[in-house]
């Protein structure tokens, strides 16, 4: 089964990509240099670089995507990977074919990299402990557990606005309790040191002893931003609305919901962030999506980065400067 | 067959008996226990010498499989499983497939340990209402007539609270004995691991404690209501063994057991999502472990049971929330047994008592003592061994093992079953 160091080659480097939590400060920070490099290469004209010539990356998702699914197949093209994707809807998996043979059958196809983005939690880990050695895992996301590409992309996007973490206040703003970008935020702030790490959600979107990931909790708001230098939102699941977690989505708004307003609690300075898609009009509002001090855009830019430095750290050999 | 049993190390807590002596058995029944009977002349002795010699053990809570499942296990595979383990005696819930909620099943379940050799007594659990599907009360005393030990709705909940107290009514009217799994559904949803700080940072979707505990709660004022006898199974959480011990002060008429599994695994035993322990109920916290061995030493829990769940592997090779949830554990039952013992949870005949006497006393079977005139189940034990948990040694079916690599002292040397020596 699983084990704790799943993810790691034997020396230390990075075999499979399946959570944040487990990872040291070091292979992060390693991830984030390596994604600054890459940005040079988005700049330029021709945007390609041979690291991944030869190699084929599998994009696997069964659960719904645009902007990872998109960023990743673009990470892989411009490393020069032949790129395979699949839209899992219309494969067989619907026709009754089990998981571990939809892997088997792609493995057979010589895939030396899967994406993969599944609803059920630790599905990453699942297709990790069964693809052959020499295949690597990347999770896209897998239930309400991981999404590490999406944290790492905005903790690039947190260090390029405010240089370094120790010292800056993160509120993380909305349902926590069903997400995977939140989890994995929370652990790669934590290994990153930084200063302070807030939740800000009502009880009903926060899961039991959330406090044990390392965060303080905080139900009102305005209490919660005050004098944050990063504002994360999160996207409220119109689901959300039915399963009796939420009375209305004004109330939601009302409480909950990013205004002009209730930014200026913040540090003048502070940056607004979202993972994407967004509801203007139920967790931010529009003003202030589009306003100067969001950076939800560029975190979209960023991703494409730092889905190219995961990949090629993953494909370096050992020995070699990956 | 005339068997005499030597030198063995007798532990049979009903009759408070724990010393080295003889046992004689003439066909079905034990005849005597220390003196020869007279003229009695052994066809076949067993030397017991530094062996327990120890009544066979009674599972209350078993899944063979069969009818319905039988790619994961059979009576066959299951009963034999359970007889070289030591258990001499199982009771099968109702929620196979078909369910059983007619004679027609109970009939068909006996008539396959029949051609199966009959390696293990099979007592069989009716179902409450028609089904299973909480609506329409059972025929439950045709259910009686066929040799359903008791009645319960497995976990399967009933449509209001009014049926359930009109079930538990008439099968009280029936004298039959009331199982239930304090469940709420809602409470549960599609929750997979205990709330808690596991679950949390995993991901997994939690079942909180008030899924057993407000379930509970509802159910031991319907046993008020009704004085239906009522026993509640596979309890797992602090709070309800505490609301059983009151139950139990306020003189209610309900008795309780545990799972094999819950005494020794925790909620963080599933870090890196391992499917093989995924049970329903989930494995809770330190805390509640701690509670559940508490319970069985102060009384509150009357027995511990197997829960076994046999699977084939494919069922098991799937990402967590998506697997299938049960543990195989006939395999591991009597040796997990002494552990407790080991591990200073319960005096060695009082751990026995669990296993034998008292779900043979709650469940009315004839079983569980080694006495003169009681069916002749028991088993020899050699508790001095040493080895290595293995799957792959497993005798069931199912080979989802949660305690593989475990080091284990006991293995069972021979089962007796009604007279009958076991290969």
């Amino acid at each position: 089964m699983a084990n704790p160091n799943l993810q790691l080659h034997d020396d230390g480097r990075l075999r499979h990509f399946l959570s944040v939590e487990g990872l040291s400060k070091q292979i992060l920070t390693d991830i984030l240099d390596t994604a600054e490099s890459f940005t040079s290469v988005t700049d330029r004209s021709i945007k390609k670089v041979p690291i991944l010539r030869g190699k084929t990356v599998a994009n696997l998702f069964f659960e719904a995507s645009t902007r990872t699914r998109a960023t990743f197949e673009l990470a892989a093209q411009r490393l020069s990977a032949d790129i395979l994707s699949l839209d899992i809807k219309t494969s067989s998996a619907v026709k009754g074919e089990s998981l571990l043979d939809t892997l088997h059958n792609l493995e057979a196809m010589q895939i030396d990299m899967f994406v993969i983005r599944h609803q059920d939690s630790g599905s990453a880990h699942f297709f990790a402990s069964h693809v052959h050695p020499g295949v690597s895992v990347l999770n896209a996301g897998d239930g309400q557990h991981a999404h590490p590409t999406q944290a790492m992309l905005d903790m690039f996007t947190i260090r390029r606005h405010k240089q370094q973490f120790e010292g800056l206040s993160v509120a993380i703003v909305g349902d926590i309790k069903h997400s995977r970008v939140a989890r994995s935020q929370i652990h790669a702030l934590n290994i990153l040191n930084t200063g302070q790490v807030r939740v800000i959600a009502p009880p009903t979107l926060l899961p039991e002893h959330c406090e044990t990931l390392g965060v303080q909790v905080y139900h009102d708001f305005d209490e919660g931003i005050r004098d944050v230098d990063v504002v994360i939102m999160l996207r409220l699941q119109k689901e959300r609305m039915t399963g009796a977690l939420l009375p209305s989505e004004k109330e939601y708004f009302r409480q909950y919901g990013l205004t002009a307003e209730r930014i200026k609690l913040a540090k003048p300075d502070a940056i607004i962030m979202h993972p994407g898609p967004a509801n203007r009009g139920i967790e931010i509002e529009s003003s202030v999506m589009d306003g100067k001090q969001s950076v939800i855009l560029q975190q979209v830019t960023f991703g494409i980065a730092v889905r190219m430095a995961v990949m090629s750290m993953i494909a370096s050999q050992p020995g070699l400067d990956g | 067959m005339k068997i005499r049993i030597k030198n063995g190390r007798v532990i049979d807590p009903a009759s408070a008996t724990d010393r080295v002596t003889d046992v004689f058995i003439d066909l079905q029944l034990i005849s005597a226990v220390g003196s020869v009977p007279d003229g009695f002349v052994a066809e076949k002795e067993i030397d017991a010498s530094g062996k327990l010699v120890l009544p066979g053990l009674v599972d209350i809570q078993c899944r063979v499989r069969e009818p319905g499942l039988t790619h994961k296990a059979s009576i066959a595979s299951e009963t034999n499983a359970a007889a070289r383990n030591g258990i001499t005696s199982l009771c099968i819930p109702p929620d196979s497939k078909p369910i059983t909620d007619n004679s027609a099943i109970v009939e068909q379940i006996h008539h396959s340990n029949q051609k199966a050799g009959n390696r293990c007594h099979i007592y069989t659990i009716g179902a409450l209402t028609k089904k299973l599907q909480g609506e329409i009360l059972s025929n439950m005393g045709t259910l009686k007539q066929a040799g359903c030990i008791a009645l319960s709705n497995a976990q399967r909940p009933f449509l209001n609270n009014l049926v359930q107290r009109r079930a538990m009514e008439y099968a009280a009217g029936q004298g039959m004995l009331v199982v239930i799994q304090p469940m709420d559904q809602a409470l549960y949803g599609n929750g997979c691991a205990h709330e808690g700080p596991l679950a949390t940072r995993r991901g997994l979707p939690p079942i909180p404690e008030a899924a057993e505990t407000a379930a509970l709660a509802k159910d031991i004022e319907l046993v008020a209501q009704t004085g239906a006898r009522t026993h509640f199974g596979q309890i797992s959480c602090a709070r309800s063994v505490d609301m059983i011990r009151q139950a139990k002060k306020d003189g209610l008429p309900v008795s309780a057991d545990a799972s094999m599994h819950q005494l020794f695994l925790t909620d963080f035993d599933i870090d890196n999502f391992d499917t093989r322990k995924l049970v329903i109920p989930p494995l809770r916290s330190e805390q509640d472990k701690h509670a559940l061995r508490a319970g069985l030493a102060d009384g509150t829990i009357d027995c511990i049971c197997s829960d076994h769940q046999p699977h084939d592997a494919d069922a098991k090779l799937k990402p967590f929330p998506s697997a299938e949830p049960g543990i195989s554990s006939l395999d591991v039952f009597l040796p997990l047994l002494f552990k407790l013992v080991e591990e200073g949870v319960l005096p060695l005949a009082e751990a026995i008592a669990k296993v034998t006497q008292h779900p043979a006393r709650i469940f009315g079977l004839p079983a569980g003592q080694i006495a003169p005139g009681e069916l002749a189940d028991l088993i020899i034990v050699d508790d001095q061994q040493s080895y290595s948990c293995r799957s792959e040694e497993f005798l069931s079916a199912g080979k989802n093992n949660a305690f593989e690599g475990w080091d284990f002292s006991t293995r069972v040397e021979h089962s007796i079953i009604a007279g009958k020596p076991i290969d």
